[in-house]
């Protein structure tokens, strides 16, 4: 239970750590949201000026953090100066959406890696494995944008799968079938890109990880008392491998985050990623500050759900 | 393949590759900022040898191009006269590798004749020629930006692993923070802090800065790693035994042993960086026109009717794969090679 406490409150601490660190990186940066409106001749100095004093932004910086903090307890994460709003609403909706889509996305991946990388491993040297080793490096050289532009350019061309958006105009009216079936195609373009960058990377570690494990002593004695081969995969094998691939299933989250963002900018999904972008060019600072801190949470949950299981699965650990 | 054969290869391929983008301008047929209005979006040319009436020209030559009359918008190729191709021709005037002015082009066709190996933009400025000028900034960018952050790695892991204690712990739990956030975000969190209109050259600069200080701490945790074990070999040891100050071990035992991993960091973070400038000015966020970059060059990707008519646009983005495949490649070698602990 120490380890668990332990590994809680350090992600507690990074998390405090980050807030400070990004809370004032995009305070000290120059220009704000109401710099546009000195240009405009119709909104008078004072005016601006009171904007200013409103929000708060003439305050020293200890200040401004410790009120943010408090309005990050509350759930509403700052004010957007954009939206006119606080932030919080804004943000929960997408970012639903975008784990919504990250997860399956990384089901996806799982699913498919899972069983290539055991079947790498266990013919590994054959044409096969050769086979899969020369086409997960080429798939790793492609980039992730053009992955993107080539599924959309699928969707544009055919039009089996729509272009953008999560669900269809009038989607309150459809029946629950019908529903169902709305999200799933809007879904299915987004998922398989993510799905598709993230998984030679997995593949190339299950395999790794497999081949370490059945190259251990115990298999071989285990191979030699006559276990069945499928047995010997499946109930030796990869129990002993799973452990680097828990921890790879916490690193992973960051990176199916990061390429998120730019599907869903392609795709126009509306998750957090169009929101950043947006929030940047308009200089809207205390959306940038939620969005980040939000996924840098998404990333400390899941290293740490991966320890939870790494310490459910590995008796080493809990003996520590 | 054998190792050394795959080195070598990858060296070679990234030799020719960074040759092409650095003498840009004697390479590429126009100046990058060169338009033909005439002929926006005109298909990849193709170079001929056989004339409509069957007749072999040993001078390679084009056609050029009239609008279609069956689809509005789009070229067909005007067989009636032919262009021929001309090496070492006299062309628009550019400075070899920024330097030296000159303006003798590797190859074009006779005026009033196009030659657009991959097409031509929106504005008819040729492809390959923004591809190759493009390189220059976004190759540069991954360069630089790759120094930048095996530097900085350098400086925090010599010192976290050399001196450990305190200092190693605030530093790495400084990269921690770093490592803690996806770092697509960490990028768009830092290039929000910095100011969104200035010159094309400051963007250039600032993304530079951005991409570089955002990914010190893999490579500062894996030097410090190497330092870690370098400190406890025996020469280093008998070194410091033999009263040498800290600065001369660092210098003269204990950094050189981390060359190795330097040089397999900076081959897996470059295309990592390139993809980084590409993504951010894809974004919007990066450096704009007139500058071309490989992400702006992508970027008329995002209106559905560029993405869908015109497939040619997709070429910049497939030529990436080679410059990746060359990194990679590179990598790979060098990891096998120096046996450096794995990613």
């Amino acid at each position: 239970m120490r380890y668990l406490t332990r590994r809680v409150l350090n992600a507690m601490l990074l998390l405090a750590a980050i807030s400070a660190f990004s809370f004032a990186l995009l305070q000290s940066a120059p220009g704000n949201f109401f710099d546009a409106m000195r240009l405009n001749p119709r909104v008078s100095a004072q005016t601006v000026d009171g904007l200013r004093s409103k929000y708060g932004m003439n305050q020293p910086f200890p200040v401004r953090y410790g009120h943010w903090a408090f309005s990050v307890l509350k759930g509403d994460m700052g004010f957007s100066f954009s939206y006119n709003s606080p932030v919080g609403p804004l943000l929960w909706a997408r970012a639903r959406n975008t784990l919504l889509l990250t997860s399956i996305a990384t089901l996806l991946a799982w699913l498919l890696a899972i069983p290539l990388g055991i079947w790498s491993a266990a013919n590994k040297g054959r044409w096969g494995d050769r086979a899969c080793g020369f086409s997960t490096s080429a798939l790793l050289t492609i980039p992730d944008l053009l992955v993107f532009l080539i599924l959309l350019l699928l969707a544009v061309r055919t039009g089996w799968f729509p272009t953008g958006g999560m669900i269809s105009t009038g989607f309150d009216n459809f029946s629950f079938w019908s529903k169902c079936k709305d999200v799933a195609v809007h879904f299915a373009l987004p998922a398989v890109g993510l799905a598709v960058v993230t998984w030679p990377v997995l593949v190339r570690h299950i395999r790794s990880a497999m081949v370490e494990a059945l190259e251990s002593p115990f298999i071989r004695a285990a191979r030699g008392h006559g276990i069945p081969r499928t047995r010997l995969l499946f109930r030796y094998a990869l129990p002993a491998a799973s452990n680097p691939l828990i921890s790879l299933l916490g690193f992973s989250v960051a990176t199916m985050l990061s390429a998120s963002v730019i599907v869903e900018v392609i795709m126009s999904w509306p998750g957090l990623g169009p929101l950043m972008v947006q929030a940047i060019l308009s200089r809207d600072v205390y959306v940038v500050v939620a969005v980040v801190m939000l996924s840098s949470v998404f990333l400390v949950a899941g290293n740490l759900l991966a320890d939870v299981l790494l310490f459910v699965s590995d008796p080493r650990i809990r003996v520590e | 393949m054998k190792n050394r054969h795959k080195l070598w290869g990858a060296l070679i391929l990234l030799a020719g590759l960074h040759g092409l983008v650095l003498f840009a301008g004697f390479f590429a047929p126009y100046g990058s900022a060169a338009q033909e209005r005439e002929l926006p979006f005109a298909p990849p040319t193709r170079i001929h040898f056989v004339d409509a009436r069957g007749k072999f020209h040993a001078r390679p030559f084009v056609y050029g191009l009239k609008d279609d009359p069956q689809a509005i918008g789009s070229f067909a190729v005007d067989a009636t006269r032919i262009y021929p191709v001309h090496f070492f021709v006299q062309g628009s005037s550019y400075k070899i590798a920024g330097v030296f002015p000159s303006h003798v082009h590797l190859f074009g066709a006779t005026a009033p004749g196009r030659i657009f190996l991959l097409g031509s933009d929106e504005y008819g400025r040729d492809q390959f020629t923004r591809f190759l000028y493009g390189g220059q900034v976004s190759l540069a960018a991954g360069l630089i930006a790759a120094a930048l952050s095996v530097l900085l790695g350098v400086i925090v892991g010599a010192l976290a692993g050399f001196y450990g204690g305190w200092i190693d712990e605030v530093l790495m739990r400084g990269g921690e923070l770093f490592l803690a956030l996806p770092w697509l975000y960490l990028l768009f969190a830092v290039r929000a802090a910095l100011p969104l209109h200035v010159a094309q050259w400051q963007v250039f600069l600032l993304l530079i800065a951005v991409i570089g200080l955002v990914g010190w701490a893999r490579p500062a945790r894996l030097i410090r790693g190497v330092v870690l074990s370098a400190k406890e070999r025996n020469f280093v040891v008998a070194a410091r035994a033999f009263g040498a100050s800290d600065a001369y071990l660092l210098r003269r035992h204990v950094l050189p042993q981390t060359y190795g991993v330097i040089l397999t960091q900076m081959a897996l973070l470059v295309p990592q960086y390139v993809l980084a400038e590409v993504t951010l000015t894809f974004l919007g966020l990066g450096v704009g026109e007139p500058m071309p970059s490989w992400g702006s060059l992508l970027a008329s990707l995002q209106q559905y009717y560029v993405l869908s008519s015109y497939w040619w646009m997709f070429l910049p983005a497939a030529l990436l794969i080679p410059v990746f495949l060359a990194y990679y490649m590179a990598a790979d070698a060098l990891q096998e090679r120096l046996k450096t602990v794995p990613l």
